[in-house]
């Protein structure tokens, strides 16, 4: 831990001395190679080409990744295609999390914020980390060529040995790190040509596998350090309530309880070890006040919810005239959807260790947005932006949990610490009470839709509105990343549905509830995507193959076809099945991932429902890994399974009923559906994978349920349905 | 002052005897590969062996493991040389990681018992560990994988 931390202080320092470019000239020029040249090394025993590479004599090369490793595989995806434009050898490739440091390592998609998340990742930095190892490798090939005295056009790199081919002469990229660090770093590189790829689009193993099967990986929940102490947080029993009073008399009298503090969202216990302060932590006798709190259940709220939905909406997006396309239609069909809150309930519970010094503060957790959890703490710690240290360890999980832009962990935890003025390191854990219990879900949903069909059974009226919390209302994003006025949030997916319709309205009520709200693995798609069940109503009521009817509505849509006819393909679709088994068919971009599902179920007589097969078609542009690919799509079909078979999350009197696993219950090995991945071969962009894979399964999944019961499911998730049937 | 056999060395510790073993081996014995996840044996992510079968260490009193044989993920294998851990890298199982030591201990102990599981047999030994990341379809395949090697 000790040699971790002290390389990644040494990389911040670097980052630091080097920023003699702005950040506005940064913001303006997206991928310019110098904005990211943090410059030559100063020490002959390592060559830092740029902010990304460290090379060592010893022939290691050291790649800092600027995302956070969450399990989507970033750590490795990244690496691959440095040590592509590089020609290292893939084994001598070691992986380091970048610094809190925006100008070096924003997300070019993101202007100047450092963050992972919109599963751009792979997006942003394709072309970036490209440049950055074809301008190492330039660099190497030169020193190699002055050694030699030879020209650099007869000198080739293949698996990190650089050799003159004529003359028989060798060298390691290690033997060069001194020289090459001498030279001036070149301002225009030349990238591969995607057929001389030698990693990308193949396979090669993850960084993060060896550590994570032996214990050894690094989690901010095994963070220890010098005098640290532990702190487990009461928190309120509803939204919005506040401490009035506080007896912890019995609380302190647990050994190893060592304080106790009070903070906005509670009262921590700090103790040696989690066991004490939890001891501690349930030991206590609080007095809340409620007189601001959410005292709704959602139950309530989705009855407002329905109310709302009777009244017009901001328009989102309007074609034609919905109003008297629908009036001449032949035929009409109306639904409305209900969607519950979710719980991330990633495996590592949120957590966040902080240390307070002379110099400022430093933070060891998950963190997928650096950039506003150093705004965050500098506000609350009245400390300067570059005075606030993250050091980006593995999260067990997200989801999208540890990018809250109101960083309420973190924030909890920063509390703390001041509260004990910085006396001891502070390592903040959540129980998985407090992970379930103390907010930030998936936002409860209500939509309605109305359609049209022409006599030729073509849709020519399309009415979508959702109303639903805004995720991004409150934050410091809100009024950078609205789309006039309103929250993208909440309606991506259904404002770009991808069908030809000749009329079309979208509108979107966006109401104030005291619920927190955050994004959860593909935000409003998680939801939007479900109107793929109302498509197949609209087929089945067209009497159309729902294949074909979606077919004859996407014409120009290549891409997205392009993963229809392929699902449809390896599935077997339209196979003849008895009644009590079904396919069914979704499919729904995201991310500028296009994803097609078919689901194959079996529900019994008594309505036991299981999902036995799952044939995911995914174009997600050049496939940089393909088995990472495989294992995100497979992931996310997991998690979507998961909210769309029992995940929800309920409020009584605006008390949160679920607690632990035994009540909100993720699938389990034997619920887990056989998923066979086919990845379009493509030379597009690549673009995301993380997310992606979650939204088409919901309405997959409750395709097929009609197809076998012909039962239509309209809320979720499907465990409060009776698909029994005789 | 209790002693405690984990992974095949005595460590002496000093905490009441009612100590769920996952906090002991975490805290008091910075053997972290173990995990916490719902304190309820819900997850399974906290599974270690006691005498070779697999126990959620976050509901079990250290007061029930003395003088019994501890194995955690750091003694599952010296090298991770397990022919788990070698068909989890061969699988690429991992994702986000968290869970795994769970895993891999709870395969472990089904592998000893049914060396040449079904799918059946995987099941009803894995499905009381939860994975987020659901990498259940891979971890199947790697215990299969292991069950060849070992075989």
């Amino acid at each position: 831990m000790d040699t971790k931390l002290k390389m990644t202080r040494r990389a911040f320092l670097k980052a630091d001395a080097s920023l003699g470019l702005g950040l506005i000239l940064a913001f303006y020029m997206p991928i310019g190679l110098s904005k990211m040249v943090a410059g030559k090394s100063i020490s002959s025993t390592s060559f830092e080409p740029n902010a990304f590479i460290r090379i060592a004599s010893d022939n290691s090369i050291t790649v800092i990744v600027k995302h956070l490793e969450m399990g989507q595989g970033i750590s490795t995806g990244l690496p691959t295609l440095i040590a592509e434009e590089l020609d290292a050898d893939w084994e001598q490739i070691k992986v380091e999390a970048a610094p809190a440091q925006a100008r070096l390592y924003r997300n070019l998609i993101w202007g100047s914020l450092q963050g992972t998340g919109a599963s751009n990742s792979m997006a942003n930095s394709f072309t970036q980390m490209r440049q950055a190892g074809a301008t190492a490798r330039s660099m190497l090939v030169t020193a190699a060529a002055q050694r030699w005295n030879v020209s650099t056009s007869e000198i080739s790199v293949s698996k990190g040995v650089v050799q003159h081919n004529g003359r028989k002469l060798k060298a390691s990229f290690g033997e060069l790190v001194e020289a090459a660090s001498q030279l001036t770093v070149p301002e225009n590189v030349t990238l591969k040509e995607s057929k001389d790829f030698k990693y990308i689009g193949k396979h090669v193993d993850r960084k993060d596998t060896g550590a994570k099967l032996n214990g050894t990986a690094q989690y901010t929940i095994d963070m220890q350090l010098p005098d640290m102490l532990t702190a487990v947080v009461a928190h309120p029993p509803l939204f919005g309530a506040k401490v009035k009073s506080f007896d912890d008399s019995k609380a302190k009298m647990i050994k190893g309880v060592v304080e106790i503090v009070q903070i906005p969202s509670g009262v921590a216990v700090l103790a040696n070890g989690f066991w004490a302060a939890k001891l501690g932590r349930d030991a206590l006798k609080i007095e809340w006040d409620t007189s601001t709190a959410n005292t709704l259940g959602s139950d309530e709220i989705l009855q407002q919810y329905k109310a709302l939905a009777k009244t017009s909406g901001a328009v989102v997006r309007s074609e034609g005239d919905v109003g008297k396309a629908l009036a001449r239609a032949s035929k009409r069909l109306v639904a409305s959807f209900e969607f519950p809150y979710l719980a991330h309930a990633a495996m590592e519970p949120m957590d966040c260790t902080i240390a307070l010094s002379d110099e400022g503060c430093e933070l060891w957790h998950g963190e997928q947005m650096q950039t506003l959890t150093q705004v965050n703490m500098s506000r609350i710690l009245g400390l300067k932006l570059d005075q606030i240290k993250i050091n980006t360890l593995y999260a067990g999980g997200s989801f999208g949990r540890r990018g809250n832009p109101q960083s309420d962990f973190q924030s909890e935890a920063a509390y703390i610490v001041k509260e004990v003025s910085g006396r001891a390191p502070v390592k903040l854990i959540w129980t998985r009470e407090d992970d379930m219990q103390a907010g930030f879900y998936r936002p409860l949903n209500y939509h309605t839709l109305e359609a049209g069909l022409d006599e030729k059974g073509n849709i020519t009226a399309w009415h979508h509105r959702i109303v639903g919390q805004s995720i991004l209302a409150g934050t410091m994003l809100n009024s950078v990343l609205l789309e006039k006025g309103n929250d993208p949030m909440t309606m991506d997916g259904a404002k770009d549905v991808p069908y030809k319709m000749p009329n079309l309205l979208v509108d979107l009520h966006t109401p104030k509830i005291n619920v927190p709200v955050l994004w959860w693995r593909s935000v409003a798609h998680t939801h939007t995507a479900f109107i793929e069940t109302f498509i197949d109503e609209l087929a089945v009521e067209a009497g159309r193959d729902p294949v074909e009817f979606r077919r004859s509505h996407l014409s120009g849509q290549t891409r997205l076809l392009n993963v229809l006819e392929l699902a449809v393909e390896k599935s077997g679709w339209r196979k003849p099945m008895p009644k009590g088994r079904g396919l069914g068919l979704a499919l729904h971009k995201s991310f500028n991932t296009y994803v097609a599902q078919v689901a194959e179920v079996t529900v019994s007589k008594e309505g036991k429902l299981t999902v036995d097969r799952v044939t995911c078609a995914v174009d997600c542009g050049i496939a940089v890994n393909p088995k990472v690919i495989e294992s995100q799509m497979q992931g996310g079909i997991g998690f979507g399974l998961s909210a769309a078979l029992k995940g929800e999350i309920t409020l009584k009197e605006g008390k949160v009923d679920q607690s632990n696993f035994h009540n909100y219950q993720p699938i389990r090995m034997n619920e887990m559906p056989h998923i066979d991945v086919h990845i379009v071969d493509s030379n597009e962009a690549p673009s995301g994978v993380g997310e992606p894979g979650v939204p088409p399964i919901a309405p997959a999944v409750c395709n097929a349920i009609f197809m076998a019961t012909g039962k239509r499911i309209r809320s979720l998730p499907i465990s409060l349905h009776d698909l029994s049937y005789s | 002052m209790l002693t405690l056999l984990v992974n095949g060395e005595k460590r002496n510790i000093d905490v009441d005897i009612d100590t769920p073993l996952l906090w002991v081996l975490r805290d008091n014995l910075g053997l972290t590969g173990t995990k916490y996840g719902c304190g309820m044996a819900l997850c399974g992510a906290c599974t270690v062996h006691i005498n070779g079968i697999a126990v959620r260490s976050c509901v079990t009193p250290i007061s029930t493991v003395i003088g019994k044989s501890i194995t955690t993920i750091e003694g599952l294998s010296q090298d991770s040389s397990h022919p788990l851990q070698k068909a989890w890298s061969e699988e690429q199982v991992s994702q986000c990681g968290y869970c795994q030591s769970g895993q891999l201990m709870s395969a472990a102990a089904l592998l000893v018992k049914t060396p040449h599981p079904s799918d059946a047999d995987i099941d009803n030994a894995m499905s009381g560990n939860l994975c987020r990341c659901a990498t259940y379809q891979r971890i199947r395949a790697a215990i299969h994988t292991a069950a060849k090697v070992g075989g």
